[in-house]
């Protein structure tokens, strides 16, 4: 047989080489096709980035490490269109950083959970899940009545949109007043956060009371926001679909 | 000077030619190394694992001209069998619906609604709509739609909107105080501008509509028929299908208690129901609509008995 590597082995930097060109081109197959993801991948007209509201409830999705056991891709398969609906295409998670597909799916998957159960029942079965689904075995998140941390929320969108998330200056100006805006219908600023990121945008009190800002609100106004960026997927699915 | 990396210089080695001495017993070179009279074998590569490489890898080369492959621009090659998972696996969903024509197409048309279906069709949907339910409703209306503190009761004969299988199917498609533009719209206004006496007043009037044996007082009667009849129906007998239930029967959903009143009185309600229309198909809503216009009815009848 061919000695080649026996031989390599014997010559260290020959060896060093070799390893970088091997591992060169693991990296490359990888990573070429980044370089023209602008063009391969397509963003929908309709699609918005999360309001700041809804970043605040990612990052405590994230905290609390709901990705562990939920995932947010409905796959291409025919059972997963059967019960979630369309497929999750590239586009929806493009401005998500750190994308959360999740691996691993203990409880349900959420890419299209957005507006399928009323806030009151997110509310409740996030404080105590038992109290609705009698037989879940997600823990109770009884802490998230606390209230919300928004001190960041300005910083965030500033890293985000330097990050390619397209947060205009007025965005990222306004986070906080946006922030706020969204869980009070009847504030002036409601106007300045639908021109910003759209009319389809939910603006309710999410936990039920008006008088205070909580991590629920920002959480549910987060689940509530899963697939409902952009409407296109369902478009598309209704026009193949029987 | 010694090449310590030189293999004809190694222990063992032929000066020569630099190969390792042979172990007798099974005929492998050595590597040359000896510890304490132990040498090491320099067992040669299994030859499977070879082939299994050689394999794979013109696996990957069939591969790559049978399916899509390689990125390129804006583009990617397709591949000869020009194969798309997206596409992939909508046709097997709509051939997976398809299995269901026969039945399900039965339900996509609102005369359904009127008519119901037949017995030998009905059978083959029942488990079905059994799946939808649990997918869909469960969550809220309970595992056997016995309802939830906050989520009306499906499987008594009590419905806030009536019992009419349209009327089910217009509350599913649209929801209740949902997003959609055809929402059903209802709410418990707060009478939180009551005086509290007044408020406390009606509170105990409303408990005791529930118990037939309770007296009412006249006070609360009067409060009663200003504040709440209009849309709880005159004597709280409920019935005008506007959403607002019965007080004198089981209708009721945030509870019928002292607490659960005075909070409902003062703080007012909006429950949610959201619109499944585009999430659920109009045969699917058809289908749900009849099983749970069955299961009050079913429920009703038990009941009775």
């Amino acid at each position: 047989m061919l000695k080649l590597h026996y031989n390599l082995e014997k010559v260290s930097m020959g060896l060093v080489a070799a390893i970088i060109v091997a591992a060169s081109i693991g990296g490359i197959v990888e990573i070429a096709p980044l370089f023209t993801i602008d063009e391969t991948v397509e963003i929908p007209e309709d699609m918005r980035p999360n309001t700041p509201l809804e970043l605040a409830g990612r990052e405590i999705y994230i905290r609390e490490g709901c990705y562990a056991c939920h995932s947010q891709m409905v796959r291409s398969l025919a059972d997963e269109l059967d019960r979630y609906g369309p497929y999750s295409m590239t586009s929806e998670s493009a401005y998500d950083r750190p994308m959360l597909w999740g691996s691993k799916r203990t409880g349900p998957d959420l890419a299209r959970l957005g507006e399928k159960y009323s806030d009151t029942w997110h509310v409740q079965h996030l404080l105590d899940p038992r109290s609705v689904v009698p037989a879940s075995i997600m823990p109770s998140y009884s802490w998230l009545d606390q209230d919300l941390d928004a001190d960041l929320i300005k910083d965030q969108l500033t890293t985000l949109a330097r990050l390619g998330v397209p947060y205009n200056e007025e965005m990222i100006k306004q986070a906080r007043q946006d922030l706020f805006a969204q869980t009070q219908p009847d504030s002036e600023f409601v106007e300045g956060l639908n021109a910003r990121y759209g009319e389809r945008v939910a603006v309710r009190s999410f936990d039920g009371d008006v008088s205070r800002l909580t991590e629920l609100d920002a959480l549910v106004a987060y689940l509530q926001s899963l697939g409902q960026l952009t409407l296109e997927p369902y478009d598309l699915f209704e026009e193949v679909a029987q | 000077m010694k090449n310590e990396t030189d293999p004809k210089e190694l222990p063992g080695a032929d000066p020569h030619t630099g190969n390792r001495e042979i172990d007798p017993v099974t005929g492998y070179e050595t590597t040359g190394h000896e510890w304490s009279g132990i040498k090491e074998l320099n067992t040669a590569f299994p030859k499977i694992v070879i082939w299994a490489l050689i394999i794979t890898h013109v696996y990957a080369v069939v591969a790559w001209i049978l399916l899509p492959a390689w990125p390129y621009g804006n583009d990617y090659t397709k591949g000869l069998l020009g194969l798309d998972q997206g596409v992939q696996a909508v046709d097997n969903y709509n051939q997976m619906v398809s299995t269901r024509n026969g039945w399900l197409d039965q339900f996509d048309n609102d005369e359904v609604l009127l008519e119901g279906v037949d017995e030998e069709v009905w059978k083959k949907a029942q488990s079905a709509a059994d799946r939808l339910y649990a997918d869909n409703c469960a969550a809220c209306h309970g595992e056997v739609a016995q309802g939830n503190l906050g989520y009306p009761v499906l499987n008594d004969a009590f419905w806030l909107w009536g019992s009419d299988p349209k009327e089910i199917a217009r509350t599913i498609k649209f929801g209740i105080n949902s997003t959609h533009e055809e929402t059903r719209y209802a709410e418990m206004p707060a009478f939180d501008w009551l005086e509290k006496s007044d408020r406390s007043e009606l509170t105990q009037f409303v408990v005791n509509l529930r118990h037939q044996d309770a007296e009412l007082s006249d006070k609360g009667q009067l409060l009663f028929e200003e504040n709440c009849a209009a849309c709880h129906g005159d004597n709280g007998l409920g019935g005008l299908e506007n959403g607002a239930p019965s007080l004198t029967d089981s209708s009721v959903i945030y509870g019928q208690d002292q607490r659960a009143v005075a909070y409902t009185i003062r703080h007012g309600r909006q429950g949610v129901m959201p619109a499944w229309v585009g999430r659920l198909t109009s045969a699917e809503i058809n289908l749900l609509s009849l099983y749970l216009s069955k299961l009050g009815t079913i429920k009703n009848v038990e009941s009775a008995k």
